[in-house]
């Protein structure tokens, strides 16, 4: 199924103010992978992310979604079938309650009124928040807030999801909770974290970007249990693979 | 009145708006027209009437008590921002000289009738517009200006205003406490880093806009945010208009007060 492609090819960004963020950056996710984008802070993981969705266009080189090329004319398309959801809930939680939240993206995609609100309902049923429907972003915790900021941008059918950081300060439950949600979904899904043990069960590919360009492209669990690549980019072993007991670190 | 004292009202005001009752239930177009009509009814009084204005306390009470709202929350937020009509009123004692009998032998200077008027026709608007933010969620009065044809771009703007007050406010929050923490006494809280804090928080808010903007054009955004239908008019909602307009015209043409006087004058005369 071509039409769930992504593919960066040999991908430049400069920011205007003259930091060269992507130095040549190329990948390919197909049809149902689940990639994860990991790599110390400021390597570029967000400025990846953000050339996705066509919310920065790349200086040079070629950014495809199935076979529709990222351009300024095409972005609107684009957004169509990449979803994104940010790092900050509050920030992609702009509308005063949860039900005109999820139905925002669907009625800006001209769908009709019946079949906004079944969208609306079979998304937040999906992440176990039908409850809050006509609640205010700001009576949520933040666990059900990542859950609706997920939800808002399930309810556009994407066929490529896209996160920054899903489970970025979440109680471990409600972690594990987002976990389980990602795992359900049958999307091609790309998730940039510094949570590597999420990475490990979320993903089976991961990437890892150092200053702008990709270092590492293989099995998460390959990768992920590469120390020394790991140590050369700021990160550690995921914990679940360091092997401690709580007495031996206790001891110490 | 600290910080954290005055966010935590706005908080409760917001919260008591997403109760469920008999007020609560009623269509936000009803609301706010009803509260209108109060507003226009009770301004449009001359300036020396007084007693003709108690009745109108009734709807507020009658309100409050079918909304479930706590009367002496709604009493002491008037009371908080009674400074504005006490300086708007308080020089008519002193300009306004002409003598006035209140009663048998009793005689005042004009400037304090007016004055008391002033006082009670804020009182009385000022707890009118409270109960209607405090029965009806912000977003539903957004919903029900719209349809009462405010432009689009407004009703934007205060949902906008709506959504990220409590983010921004929590932030301030934050700041200040930081600020408290480190500044052992008076130091810390001089006007120098108040502006230093005010510029910190409008950088925040300019980048936060732009994160925003981004996660709206992500969904879709070109240029108009779309909002579904909800409510209904129904029958109720109707009624109440009626009912509370037909109230409001009573207490506006006739002299209520003056009646019920010669009604117990009668009894013990």
């Amino acid at each position: 199924m071509s039409h769930h492609l992504l593919e960066f090819k040999d991908v430049r960004f400069r920011y205007p103010d003259g930091t060269e963020a992507l130095k040549g950056v190329s990948f390919l996710v197909t049809h149902g992978e689940s990639v994860g984008i990991v790599g110390a802070n400021g390597a570029g993981k967000s400025t990846v992310l953000l050339h996705m969705n066509g919310y920065l266009l790349p200086t040079s080189g070629a950014v495809t979604v199935g076979e529709v090329p990222l351009r300024k004319e095409t972005r609107p398309d684009i957004r169509r079938k990449v979803g994104v959801v940010f790092q900050n809930p509050d920030d992609q939680l702009f509308m005063p309650t949860v039900f005109d939240d999820v139905a925002f993206g669907p009625l800006n995609l001209g769908l009709p009124p019946d079949r906004v609100r079944e969208r609306v309902h079979e998304a937040l049923r999906q992440v176990n928040a039908l409850a809050l429907a006509d609640k205010p972003p700001h009576h949520l915790s933040g666990g059900q807030k990542s859950a609706v900021a997920i939800a808002t941008v399930i309810a556009m059918k994407p066929d490529i999801l896209v996160m920054d950081e899903p489970a970025a300060s979440l109680d471990p439950k409600s972690r594990r909770s987002v976990i389980g949600l990602l795992n359900s979904f049958a999307h091609s899904k790309i998730v940039a974290s510094h949570d590597l043990d999420l990475i490990l069960d979320v993903c089976a590919r991961c990437l890892v970007i150092r200053d702008g360009a990709i270092v590492a492209d293989g099995p998460a669990h390959e990768i992920l249990s590469d120390a020394t690549l790991l140590a050369e980019n700021n990160l550690e072993l995921p914990l679940t693979l360091q092997g401690r007991t709580v007495r031996e670190g206790a001891r110490r | 009145m600290s910080f954290e004292t005055a966010y935590s009202g706005i908080g409760r005001l917001d919260r008591l708006s997403y109760r469920d009752s008999a007020v609560h239930r009623l269509d936000p177009r009803a609301k706010v027209v009803a509260t209108s009509l109060f507003a226009v009814a009770v301004v449009s009084f001359p300036r020396y009437e007084v007693l003709s204005l108690f009745p109108f306390f009734l709807f507020p009470i009658l309100v409050a008590a079918l909304g479930d709202i706590p009367a002496g929350f709604i009493a002491r937020k008037v009371v908080a921002v009674s400074p504005f009509a006490v300086f708007v009123g308080i020089f008519n004692p002193l300009f306004d000289l002409s003598r006035v009998a209140i009663a048998p032998g009793v005689e005042i200077s004009a400037g304090w009738i007016s004055f008391a008027s002033i006082l009670v026709k804020f009182a009385l608007t000022i707890s009118a517009a409270l109960l209607l933010i405090a029965t009806t969620s912000f977003p539903g009065i957004c919903r029900g200006l719209r349809r009462l044809g405010l432009p689009a771009l407004f009703v934007s703007q205060l949902l906008f205003l709506y959504r990220y007050l409590f983010v921004l406010l929590e932030e301030a929050m934050r700041v200040v406490r930081a600020r408290d923490m480190r500044s052992f006494g008076k130091q810390g809280t001089g006007m120098k880093v108040f502006v230093r804090i005010a510029g910190t928080l409008f950088l925040r808010t300019v980048e936060r806009a732009e994160r925003i903007y981004g996660a709206m054009l992500a969904r879709g955004f070109r240029g108009d945010v779309p909002s579904m239908r909800r409510e209904t008019f129904r029958p109720s909602d109707a009624f109440f208009v009626l009912a509370s307009g037909c109230f409001f015209a009573v207490c506006r043409f006739v002299p209520v007060p003056r009646m019920i006087g010669r009604l117990v004058g009668g009894f013990t005369g």
